[in-house]
């Protein structure tokens, strides 16, 4: 038992290098929103060690820079993040039902887009290490990097943060590409999820609505959709 | 700013953390809902290929330079590289491309 938490944790670190490089150059922008919302430096990396969410943050420290109000702040975080309640669902499947709920507290502090990721594409039983050490590289990541772009986000080359952040997006193909090789439904629905995701960006009429919100939208329409018309057998939704 | 930069921080961090943390705690066993079962399976996929497109066009300082890493992405991930392959291997698409057109 020990030795495999040693060797998922020792994974979570390996495979969180990527996340790491990703999230440094992703946040470097959010530093940057962060000191031109009136932020200091110890304030945008303490936010940004604890919350871990971009669209979250950036949305947060808008508000705070317009002086909203601390419901304000926090009703509005809860819309940007909602899509965490469904990685968190879908997570839940994977754990071991009798896993400690010390555990369970402790995992949900790090349920990112890319943690949660890379964890759910785990084969069978997700073990909660993984995502520990995945965290402990991870979180430096977004907070120095968020440090950086308060500090001295102005003074770095515009081509090398161009080039880092889309670091983040081949992590998510290298996730859902590979299975979708092998299951056609799931190609089809990644098709669908591109076209209906441009569709959706490019009407203005949708302009209002927080690109949270369009993720979450977007999810439960195509998913539920997939999941009435091709529902998964025993075996497929097993580990999945 | 009136208010204390620090409340709102710890604010933000609890609705956050709570959003994060319910589910994982309040859903001990597995559901056997076949039809919910079916819409949990499928959001991951779901909702990562609604993350990466469009976004990926934007992201960079050129559509061209985000498209090229798209499609150099795609290509690496089908042929089975590996997540740290894919992900340098978009960045070095990006910043190639962007010494040429930008």
């Amino acid at each position: 038992m020990l030795t495999d938490r040693k060797k998922w944790f020792i994974k979570g670190l390996r495979d969180g290098i990527p996340i790491m490089l990703g999230y440094f150059a992703v946040s470097i922008a959010l530093g940057i929103s962060a000191r031109n919302a009136g932020m200091t430096a110890p304030q945008a990396t303490l936010a940004s060690a604890l919350i871990m969410a971009s669209a979250g943050q950036y949305i947060g420290f808008t508000l705070i820079a317009a002086g909203a109000s601390y419901l304000e702040v926090m009703v509005m975080e809860a819309i940007a993040n909602a899509r965490y309640l469904l990685m968190s669902c879908a997570l839940s499947q994977k754990l071991d039902p009798a896993l400690p709920l010390r555990h369970r507290l402790l995992m949900g502090l790090w349920i990112t887009d890319e943690i949660f990721g890379v964890s759910v594409s785990v084969e069978g039983r997700l073990n909660p290490y993984y995502i520990y050490g995945m965290a402990a590289v991870a979180t430096p990541g977004w907070a120095l990097g968020t440090l950086t772009g308060v500090v001295l986000g102005n003074v770095l080359p515009v081509r090398v943060v161009s080039a880092l952040s889309v670091g983040l997006f081949g992590m998510f193909l290298s996730i859902f590409v590979p299975p979708a090789r092998k299951n056609r439904v799931i190609a089809a629905l990644v098709a669908v999820s591109f076209a209906a995701s441009y569709a959706f960006n490019a009407v203005s009429w949708f302009d209002g609505i927080s690109s949270g919100l369009k993720i979450i939208i977007l999810t439960v329409v195509i998913s539920l959709g997939a999941a009435l018309l091709f529902p998964v057998g025993e075996e497929d939704g097993h580990g999945a | 700013m009136g208010r204390n930069v620090y409340i709102y921080i710890l604010g933000m961090w609890l609705v956050t953390y709570l959003i994060r943390v319910l589910p994982l705690t309040l859903i001990r066993r597995q559901i056997t809902n076949r039809t919910i079962r079916s819409f949990l399976y499928y959001v991951p996929y779901v909702t990562l290929a609604v993350m990466t497109f469009p976004a990926i066009l934007t992201a960079t300082q050129s559509p061209l330079s985000g498209a090229l890493a798209l499609i150099a992405g795609l290509v690496m991930a089908w042929f089975g590289c590996s997540l740290f392959q894919v992900s340098v291997a978009c960045c070095v698409v990006v910043f190639l491309t962007e010494l040429v057109i930008c």
